[in-house]
């Protein structure tokens, strides 16, 4: 090159500095080079998923929730369109006037709607309202143009279309905590997502819950919809086949009216719950919705507390219906043969104290069988006494007290049954043998809840198996496919001479059949019914003071029980009634509405047996619905499924 | 009458490489433009008709010898200020910044003229003044009278990339002319010292954005927020990208000013890591092939002119790409020949007539 080219007139070394000067470029240009290599090669798949997750959001669709069905496939707990309200920010153009045309509709203050929306982005749908009524809906659709940014979504929501019947069965659903998703075990379960706390819809979860499914869409930044890429369908759970017989729960409502107690009834032969009461009932649609807090303060500040499942979570005295278990020890153990007899004078001196018998009067001389039917408490003292708290004790457990019979529910209690060693541990001091009267006529520390004494008495009407009660009979797909039977379970055996279990048996249809009985008030026509009843005292009288049981104030009042089975002789069905606070013995009070229900439980069987031959195929029967109403429904919750019905029944076990 | 050896000696190299990259910078803005309109005229098509206009004005400049331009670089310069002056005060505002004038019923960013003002002003301050040792500091006082004056009305509007741009400019012509160590290291501690002078006359966004450029996830859904979806973009095209009008991330908005500023990420995400190679490459030749254009002129002048417009060039690539990438904080500076605007389009056009130029009388 040219020398002249490089002594350019004032400027040197050119070359040189646009060598450095180029250098710096391709130092830049590697740079970015690396930089590009770095983001889109090395990077580049997780760069991908970002943007994808940019666009793409999924839109989940939530899966209908099995449904709740008695032993005949009626429903019981359903599925029910809930419209949502939501707001888009970024749709509103007039974001205030939005908020202050819709928070007329929905009811609530603009303050409150605008803090809620404002906690999130703008581009993401916030929910204002949950679950409106029709009317707030009709209305939103209708002023649709005044409402920019306002949506609504449906979502399936628990309906109970048969109101409080059964309520506290069921149990209640609700959102997710993050403590349980973060804990691991929820595999398919996202924020938002509903599951079961309580009741059967906590027990059977895993069949309950259907697969949620999905709207995969892709959005633009500002979060519109653009275009749907793929639709995952939701697929509805599984129902849930109960023991309960609806009809027979109907009549058993309708016969205990608004008492407050429970009723119990179950088959004997296999411990399936065919009848679930406690009373005063919940109505379950407070817990299917967003609870409101006034709402919950009201239920648990309720002095009736509706919150308690009497059935099973509420202890009471046994009463009466003690003596069976204290009769049945009394005979295994020796102490009595059938033909012991006591005299009953109207009371029974111990130590320095009279304890008198509910008959003023006395019984007379009376043997363990006419002691049973006329429930005569001189007798059962005098028994308790040869018999010893302890071996007393051994022989509740037998039956089951004590201890949760392992129904599927959460929270059952187990009641309690005294002796030396649980008074010891109690109060830190020894048995006093006074107390063991109190006991022999289960007026002592005993505690009981309705469905174990139930437990005890089908034990003891089905010659001695004792079976775990339960409430779920079958799954059942969507299809109406049986994907699963449960089999009875056997807890134990009592273990009682048949000779004692005749003796019992007959001593107990005596109470309701035989004249002098206590329960004759709960006498059928054609069936032979055994039973016994109890009379608590809430508090104790003096035995020279006698009040009438409706003078006491209400909280003082005698409960009253009765324990039953039928046929005596073959039973098909065991049923406890508990009347709290009735103010009458068991024999006036909770006796008749135990006759009720036996009644109407043979008169359905033999509607039932007249009306289907042989297995038959019984739609799910749903009610009425208006029309439109259906169409929505049908849209979350599976549609009437066609079940193979009657499921078969579970073995009858042979029995001793 | 046009020389013949102008013909001869025409650059037609550098005229391709430019057609080339704005070809293919059409194309892209055609994409990055496509999922939204904005007025009746669609925005590329707007890019075509500056586009046409820059190479009139091309025409233009290749008529006139660059050395003429020598004798009217201060009054060049002295208008440019002026309508920086007119902008702050009768100027139209746009995004929060006074950056533009109207001129009937078009706009015009005279920020875009005073870069090539401000090389045509240094070179020819240069030109005149030879000091063969290397310029002292006293020497360079004017020089820094010149980049001043348009870099604190352009930092009012405000506009930090421009201004960024204009020191950068100063910088490396300075670097080129040749100054002495000494005066090189005191300017040095100079610039460092007017550092929090610079900070102090920047706006809160801007100073924002440098923070922001430190720690993007700091601010993810404000001013951090370009600078991750940028890199998203960039990176979600992986190796051969997701295709033409489909980049996701421009086609559905999550790229702010993706027509401007952050063209490149468009394109990074439609073509990947391959096309991107082609762009970078393009104006890493562009660049060098501009530098020997520097080299082979015979004057003064015209190789300072042609340096500046080469490092005009280079540093709004580094700089815009760097940007685009994450690895420069985010400044208003766009990228020659697929960023969209039309004052940009005309300037980078012009400078690369003024090459051309150069270029063709580089014998005479």
């Amino acid at each position: 090159m040219n020398l002249e080219l490089y002594s350019r007139e004032g400027i040197s070394g050119v070359p040189s500095r646009l060598f450095i000067f180029s250098t710096i470029v391709v130092i830049g240009a590697l740079i970015i080079f690396t930089r590009l290599w770095y983001l889109q090669i090395l990077h580049g798949d997780e760069y991908r998923q970002k943007s994808e997750n940019n666009r793409i959001r999924i839109r989940p669709v939530q899966a209908g929730r099995g449904m709740v069905l008695d032993r005949y496939g009626k429903v019981m707990v359903d599925n029910r369109p809930a419209f949502d309200v939501f707001m888009l920010r970024e749709d509103a153009k007039d974001f205030k006037g939005t908020i202050m045309n819709v928070s007329g509709m929905i009811k609530s203050r603009p303050e409150d709607i605008e803090a809620i929306v404002r906690r999130d982005s703008p581009f993401i749908p916030v929910r204002i309202k949950k679950d409106i009524d029709r009317d707030t809906l009709a209305m939103l659709l209708t002023n649709k143009l005044d409402l920019d940014g306002i949506t609504v979504s449906i979502e399936p929501k628990r309906s109970y279309p048969h109101g409080t019947l059964a309520s506290h069965l069921f149990g209640h659903i609700g959102e997710i905590t993050e403590k349980q998703l973060d804990g691991g075990g929820y595999e398919g379960y996202r924020m938002g997502s509903l599951i079961g706390k309580s009741g059967l819809e906590s027990k059977y979860e895993t069949y309950l819950r259907g697969v949620d499914g999905g709207k995969y869409v892709e959005v633009d930044a500002a979060g519109r919809e653009v275009s749907v890429l793929k639709e995952v369908d939701s697929y509805p759970g599984n129902n849930l086949v109960t023991t309960i017989d609806l009809e027979l729960q109907r009549v058993a409502e309708d016969a205990f009216k608004d008492k407050a107690g429970a009723v119990v009834a179950m088959d004997p032969r296999n411990g399936e719950i065919l009848a679930f009461i406690s009373s005063p009932a919940i109505n379950p649609d407070i817990f299917a919705g967003p609870l409101d807090p006034q709402e919950w303060n009201r239920l648990i500040n309720d002095p009736m507390k509706p919150m308690q499942n009497r059935a099973i979570q509420s202890q009471y005295p046994p009463g009466s219906t003690y003596k069976t278990f204290v009769a049945a020890a009394a005979l295994e153990e020796g102490v009595i043969t059938k033909d012991t007899a006591f005299h009953c004078k109207g009371g029974y001196r111990f130590g320095n104290r009279v304890y008198r018998c509910w008959k003023k009067e006395g019984h007379g001389s009376v043997s363990l069988h006419r002691a049973l039917v006329e429930s005569c408490d001189v007798y059962f003292y005098q028994v308790g006494l040869k018999l010893g708290i302890d071996r007393m004790a051994a022989y509740a457990r037998k039956f089951g007290l004590g201890e949760p019979t392992g129904i599927e529910l959460s929270d059952e209690k187990g009641g309690i049954v005294p002796d030396k060693a649980w008074r010891k541990k109690r109060f830190g001091s020894p048995w006093i043998d006074g107390e063991t009267l109190s006991c022999a006529i289960g007026q002592g520390f005993n505690l009981v809840t309705p469905l174990q004494l139930l437990s005890a008495y089908a034990a003891l009407a089905n010659g001695g198996t004792f079976y775990q009660p339960h409430l779920a009979k079958a799954i059942v797909g969507p299809d109406g496919k049986v994907l699963e039977t449960f089999q009875p379970k056997i807890k134990k055996r009592l273990d009682l001479s048949p000779e004692t279990v005749a003796l019992l048996k007959d001593a107990l249809q005596g109470v309701v059949n035989e004249p002098g009985g206590t329960a004759r008030s709960a006498r059928l026509e054609d069936i032979k019914v055994g039973g016994k009843t109890g009379t608590t005292q809430v508090v104790k009288m003096r035995a020279d003071k006698r009040v009438k049981g409706q003078d006491l104030p209400y909280w003082f009042r005698d409960h009253a029980w009765f324990a039953s089975f039928a046929p005596a002789e073959d039973p098909r069905i065991a049923l406890v009634v508990f009347i709290e606070h009735s103010g009458h013995s068991g024999g006036h009070a909770a006796a008749p509405v135990a006759g009720k229900i036996l009644k109407s439980f043979f008169d359905l069987e033999k509607q039932r047996k007249e009306g289907t031959q042989g297995e038959v195929k019984v739609e799910v029967e749903r009610e009425a619905k208006a029309e439109g109403e259906k169409k929505s429904v049908s849209t979350v919750s599976p549609s009437p499924i066609p079940l193979p019905l009657p499921i078969p029944d579970s073995p009858v076990s042979d029995s001793l | 009458m046009i020389d013949r050896r102008l013909i001869t000696n025409f650059d037609w190299t550098l005229l391709g490489s430019t057609l080339l990259l704005t070809s293919l910078g059409v194309l892209n803005l055609y994409s990055a433009s496509y999922s939204f309109s904005s007025g009746s005229t669609p925005v590329f098509l707007k890019q075509v008709y500056y586009i046409l206009m820059g190479l009139t004005a091309i025409l233009g400049i290749l008529q006139i010898d660059y050395k003429k331009l020598e004798r009217y670089a201060y009054w060049i310069y002295g208008f440019s200020v002026l309508l920086l002056v007119a902008v702050l005060v009768v100027g139209k505002t746009g995004g929060g910044a006074r950056r533009w004038i109207g001129i009937g019923g078009l706009t015009y960013q005279p920020s875009e003229l005073m870069k090539l003002s401000l090389i045509l002003a240094l070179a020819k301050y240069f030109h005149n003044r030879n000091n063969i040792g290397g310029y002292q500091l006293r020497e360079l006082g004017i020089p820094f009278l010149l980049v001043g004056v348009p870099t604190i009305l352009i930092m009012k509007q405000p506009d930090l990339g421009t201004a960024l741009i204009l020191l950068s400019l100063f910088v490396t012509i300075v670097f080129f002319a040749r100054v002495r160590l000494k005066s090189l290291i005191i300017a040095g501690v100079l610039a460092a010292g007017s550092a929090p002078v610079l900070w102090h006359f920047m706006k809160d966004y801007q100073k924002k954005r440098l923070l922001t450029f430190l720690n993007p996830e700091f601010d993810a859904l404000g001013s951090g927020y370009h600078i991750i979806q940028s890199k998203i973009a960039v990176g979600s095209g992986k190796v051969l990208g997701k295709g033409f009008l489909s980049g996701t991330q421009s086609q559905l908005q999550f790229l702010p000013e993706h027509h401007t500023d952050f063209i490149f990420s468009v394109l990074a995400e439609e073509w990947g890591f391959m096309g991107s190679m082609v762009v970078v490459l393009g104006f890493l030749f562009l660049v060098l092939w501009g530098a020997s254009i520097s080299k082979e002129c015979k004057d003064k002048f015209g190789t300072l002119l042609s340096f500046g417009i080469v490092a005009m060039i280079a540093w709004h690539f580094l700089i815009n790409i760097g940007m685009v990438v994450g690895l420069l904080p985010v400044v208003g500076v766009p990228l020659p020949f697929f960023s969209y605007g039309g004052s940009f389009v005309i300037t980078v056009m012009m400078g690369i007539g003024l090459l051309l130029n150069i270029r063709m009388r580089r014998f005479m």
